[in-house]
């Protein structure tokens, strides 16, 4: 049976994108006034939202309080509709529980903990529709939540996919690239320094190939790091304006 | 019954009615602001290899030699000599607060202070030692975010229109009625529970509607801002304040008179 070609011989894929090029991304902050911060990001047909609440006291036991920096508590959850079957999820399974303690590993990265003691920051994303990516979007939409919390940070996180076909590298994979079974990697970066917070991949690939790999992710976070850059300048730009004074 | 519907309307951007462009320095985090050592660095920043490096986005602030960063939204930080307004959620259960303080205040009163000291890890410590600061008694809160509250040398103000407002530090507003005469004996714990008038009350609830507008719209808040914007609002129904175009067209006055009365 012919199998779906994911990269074509002039090096379009299935979606028309060339190897190293991302989605079209669309973010916007500030969507939700109750939170403290909020965000929501389109990348492609991939769509999540981030909320975030915080810095306040730490909620349940005080035991839990760190005395010298801040708990950065983070929960993921998949709508039932945001996949092509409609699907519950309960909300402690394993793949929620995985994915909010890969979120909060990045962010304990990023976020300056020390300047808050004692106190908690909750972050919740939600994936409304899921068409390949759902991690980077997820750090994406959160990083802007983060942001419009004010909540200081060392960098912005941005994250992005990557996968491997024919010997090439390529970036922010889609849900038909993704099923396709190939070896597919996601980045997390802190693009001034160059930091990566996070870099999981659980599937096979020749050591040789990873570099290129992690090369061509780190080069669409860039990408995604200007595109954030330029959403955050612009609402900066616009409230900053209003405040006057 | 009346009722009023509206459909959906597509957000414009906010700035498209202000018609001003100011040359302030923005920056994201992981901007660098200077590479000059000279500087000593407020909130907002962090050093890093040598750099001054942004940690919120928003715009820079510099004073003399410290360069901050000011963010749109930022959780309260507690400074000496800020009046916060609050609720008292929990308190120390030793013997001496028994014996002293059980009389005067409770738990889930609402008080006013002054931020007496700022501990390492960012905690506050309140003391109402004057007599102007105690427990409210009948009047409105409204919550904003701190960073709308301007800086100001009092933050208690007795309003022309009737009723008098309380601009916490810390984002709550407090409106209240005006007390006939000061009580100077009475000191800040016994809360006055006679009924409010009718007159008063809608001063009140229009100064509140006033607050939300102004916060919507973004606008810095102390008592020259709010006090126009009440008078701005006088021609509509209170109720009616509540309505985004309503809303956008106080606002536009308010900041109209202000921008006259500075130039």
């Amino acid at each position: 049976m012919a199998g779906l070609e994911l990269l074509s011989d002039q090096g379009y894929r299935v979606d028309g994108r060339r190897a190293g090029e991302l989605r079209k991304i669309q973010a916007r902050m500030g969507v939700f006034a109750q939170a403290d911060g909020s965000a929501y990001i389109e990348q492609g047909n991939t769509k999540a939202l981030a909320v975030v609440y915080g810095p306040h006291e730490i909620r349940g036991s005080r035991a839990r309080a760190l005395p010298d920096r801040a708990l950065v508590n983070c929960q993921y959850s998949s709508a039932t509709f945001s996949t092509g079957e409609r699907k519950r999820r309960p909300h402690g399974d394993r793949k929620s529980c995985e994915m909010g303690l890969q979120l909060r590993q990045t962010f304990e990265a990023a976020i300056l903990t020390q300047l808050h003691p004692r106190s908690q920051i909750d972050i919740y994303v939600q994936v409304l529709q899921a068409d390949g990516g759902t991690y980077a979007a997820c750090v994406n939409a959160a990083t802007l939540a983060v942001l419009d919390a004010g909540i200081p940070m060392r960098d912005f996180v941005c994250a992005c996919s990557a996968g491997f076909v024919d010997s090439t590298a390529l970036a922010d994979l889609s849900h038909v690239e993704e099923a396709a079974g190939g070896p597919q990697l996601a980045l997390a970066l802190l693009p001034a320094s160059g930091q990566i917070a996070l870099l999981e991949m659980d599937a096979r690939l020749h050591e040789d190939h990873l570099e290129q790999v992690l090369e061509a992710a780190a080069q669409a976070a860039r990408d995604v790091h200007t595109l954030l850059d330029h959403v955050v300048r612009q609402h900066v730009c616009e409230a900053s304006v209003l405040l006057g004074d | 019954m009346a009722v009023e519907m509206r459909l959906p309307v597509a957000r414009k951007p906010l700035s498209e009615s202000v018609g001003r462009d100011t040359k302030k320095h923005l920056v994201v985090p992981g901007d660098t602001i200077t590479t000059d050592t000279g500087f000593m660095r407020g909130h907002g920043t962090y050093m890093g290899e040598e750099k001054l490096i942004a940690s919120v986005a928003g715009s820079v602030e510099r004073v003399n030699k410290l360069i901050c960063v000011k963010a749109l939204k930022t959780r309260y930080n507690g400074e000496v000599g800020d009046i916060v307004v609050g609720r008292i959620t929990e308190r120390r259960r030793s013997a001496e607060d028994e014996l002293a303080m059980r009389g005067f205040l409770q738990e889930g009163d609402l008080i006013s202070a002054e931020v007496q000291a700022v501990f390492s890890d960012g905690a506050v410590s309140l003391h109402t030692r004057s007599l102007k600061y105690g427990k409210l008694g009948q009047g409105v809160l409204v919550q904003v975010s701190p960073s709308l509250v301007k800086r100001q040398k009092t933050h208690f103000h007795d309003l022309p229109c009737g009723a008098s407002v309380i601009l916490g530090n810390n984002g709550f507003i407090w409106i209240y009625p005006t007390p006939e005469h000061k009580e100077e004996d009475a000191g800040g714990f016994t809360a006055n529970l006679e009924p409010v008038s009718l007159a008063d009350r809608e001063v009140i609830s229009r100064l509140r509607n006033c607050i939300v507008s102004l916060v919507t719209q973004r606008m810095m808040l102390y008592d020259t801002s709010i006090l126009y914007c009440y008078e701005a609002s006088l021609p509509h129904q209170i109720k009616d304040l509540l309505k985004p175009e309503i809303m956008e067209e106080v606002v536009m006055e308010t900041r109209q008179r202000l921008l006259e009365q500075e130039g």
